[in-house]
């Protein structure tokens, strides 16, 4: 035997061993941890699959392929006017990296072909934090107003972060290349208005169909509420119309699916789930069936899906057995986690930005992680810190940007975020 | 020869271009050299932001989309 080349497999076996020969599985905590974890995993099964996380992904799919990602890029190029960048960088993770893998080439390119330091570190804090998926789970599973924080604090943030980087190295030359920028083709465009009303029906029913039961006494929203599945209805029945006129699917196929999907709703009135499941399954058959758009929008949203699923159920089985639901208890106690994070001292938002930023979070665990974290007692503030150092920095992804910007650049900009961070997060906790 | 290349940052995307491209390399039976490339400042020369990238000898056919076999074969042909 090699030892040299066999030493991974060798360590990672005995300490599997070791692991399994000493497991105390007749420990209370233990068995508590893994119920915690299974009945987490169920929740989020249960509660947030077919109704938010399907036609998210759907919507991010769409996205990728529907929004012109050149006439995007154009705004972040080397000639770009610097207020355009900057506005254009925050917002553009959202359109543009949908994927967190794409963040880094991306801003690899800002900086050395297009818009320079600023703008690329700016898309970069920005990116992870505003996609769709992101937004949409973090307002569900941690509540809207921490949805809302998150998207709010990672824009505004993402352009201080921009300027301060650029007026710190404004002496520096750019070490750009006179490489020029190859980009993707235009897709074929639908005036504006129409991909404002398809992306806006498509936003209208994923939120009409996550709108929460009732707010309280207050009427105007308990009307919404209560016909919150007729209004889903009526989204859903307008956008089957666009899907057959502009993205020109076959009209038999759409009125099938949506004569089935009419009749599980008026047989099964009172499970609105069965009815939308069946929509969200009939829209696959059809777009995989088609040729052109309809397809790559299908293979896009497979895509998304087929990567993000697998890690978000590793996360949320993790997170569980370590933290477990809210209210109750994992492997960690929850007293480590409140005296380490809870309330909101400028230690636990400092530490909280701190750990966010070192720790690597594969694309959306960092939801079940905080919810974990924030049922053991971490504090808001503290919490809104961590999702905003979380996803965009971890120690891989410094080492790749190190690569690209240089050490002193990449120690200032990891500096930045997480006293932009704690910040916010202090600022946050205070309010709320 | 044909020198290929893949750009990408290590994504399944890219991953997946790669066995799509291996796959109309195969059945067009071409003499060829295969490489994937996911060393970002390697990938930056070639002008490429979005990834997955295809090149051939040197020029980028396709950018940020993974494109399907029949369309790479017919890149491969031209």
């Amino acid at each position: 035997m090699e030892l040299k080349r066999e030493w991974k497999p060798l360590t990672g076996i005995f300490i599997i061993f070791i692991i399994l020969y000493y497991l105390p599985i007749d420990s209370f905590r233990l068995r508590n941890a893994i119920t915690e974890s299974l009945s987490l995993a169920k929740w989020y099964a249960r509660e947030h699959v077919v109704l938010c996380l399907i036609p998210a992904f759907f919507i991010a799919g769409a996205i990728s392929v529907f929004v012109g990602q050149a006439s995007v890029m154009k705004y972040l190029g080397a000639g770009a006017k610097k207020v355009m960048a900057y506005s254009v960088a925050s917002v553009s993770g959202g359109i543009l990296a949908v994927c967190s893998c794409t963040v880094l080439p991306l801003f690899a390119g800002i900086y050395r072909m297009g818009a320079g330091l600023g703008p690329a570190c700016t898309f970069l804090y920005a990116g992870p934090a505003i996609n769709v998926l992101a937004i949409v789970l973090t307002a569900r599973v941690l509540g809207p107003e921490m949805g809302i924080a998150r998207m709010i604090g990672a824009l505004v943030f993402s352009i201080v972060i921009g300027l301060m980087m650029q007026v710190i190295f404004r002496n520096e030359s750019r070490t750009g290349t006179d490489t020029k920028v190859v980009l993707p083709a235009e897709q074929p465009a639908r005036s504006l208005g129409q991909n404002v009303t398809y992306f806006g029906l498509m936003v209208g029913i994923l939120v009409f169909a996550n709108w929460s039961e009732s707010a309280g006494p207050n009427s105007n929203w308990n009307i919404i509420s209560e016909n919150k599945w007729i209004i889903t209805a009526i989204l859903g029945l307008i956008f089957a119309v666009v899907l057959i006129f502009w993205i020109k699917i076959d009209w038999r196929k759409v009125l099938t699916v949506s004569a089935i999907t009419i009749i599980l709703a008026i047989i099964f009135n009172d499970k609105p789930v069965i009815p939308f499941a069946a929509a969200a399954i009939g829209l696959s058959v059809i777009l995989s069936s088609e040729k052109g758009e309809g397809e790559n929008w299908f293979d896009a949203t497979w895509d998304l899906a087929k990567q993000i699923f697998p890690l978000l159920l590793l996360g949320v089985l993790i997170a569980g057995l370590f933290l477990g639901r809210p209210g109750g208890e994992g492997l960690i106690p929850s007293r480590w986690i409140s005296s380490v994070v809870g309330g909101n001292s400028i230690a636990a938002n400092l530490f909280a930005s701190v750990v966010g930023a070192f720790m690597y979070f594969a694309t959306l665990t960092e939801i079940p992680i905080l919810q974990g974290l924030i049922g053991n007692g971490m504090g808001k503030g503290p919490a809104l810190a961590l999702l905003l150092a979380g996803p965009a920095l971890s120690l891989p992804n410094m080492l790749v940007i190190r690569s690209v910007i240089g050490t002193k650049k990449t120690a200032i900009f990891v500096l930045l975020v997480i006293i932009m961070a704690a910040m916010t997060g202090i600022i946050y906790g205070a309010i709320f | 020869m044909k020198k290929i290349m893949i750009l990408g940052s290590g994504c399944a995307r890219c991953n997946k271009l790669y066995e799509l491209t291996k796959e109309a390399i195969e059945t067009l039976g071409i003499e060829h050299e295969l490489t994937k490339v996911d060393d970002i400042q390697e990938i930056m020369k070639y002008g490429v932001m979005m990834t997955p990238a295809l090149i051939i000898d040197g020029e980028v056919k396709t950018v940020g989309r993974v494109p399907s076999v029949d369309e790479i074969k017919n890149i491969l042909i031209s």
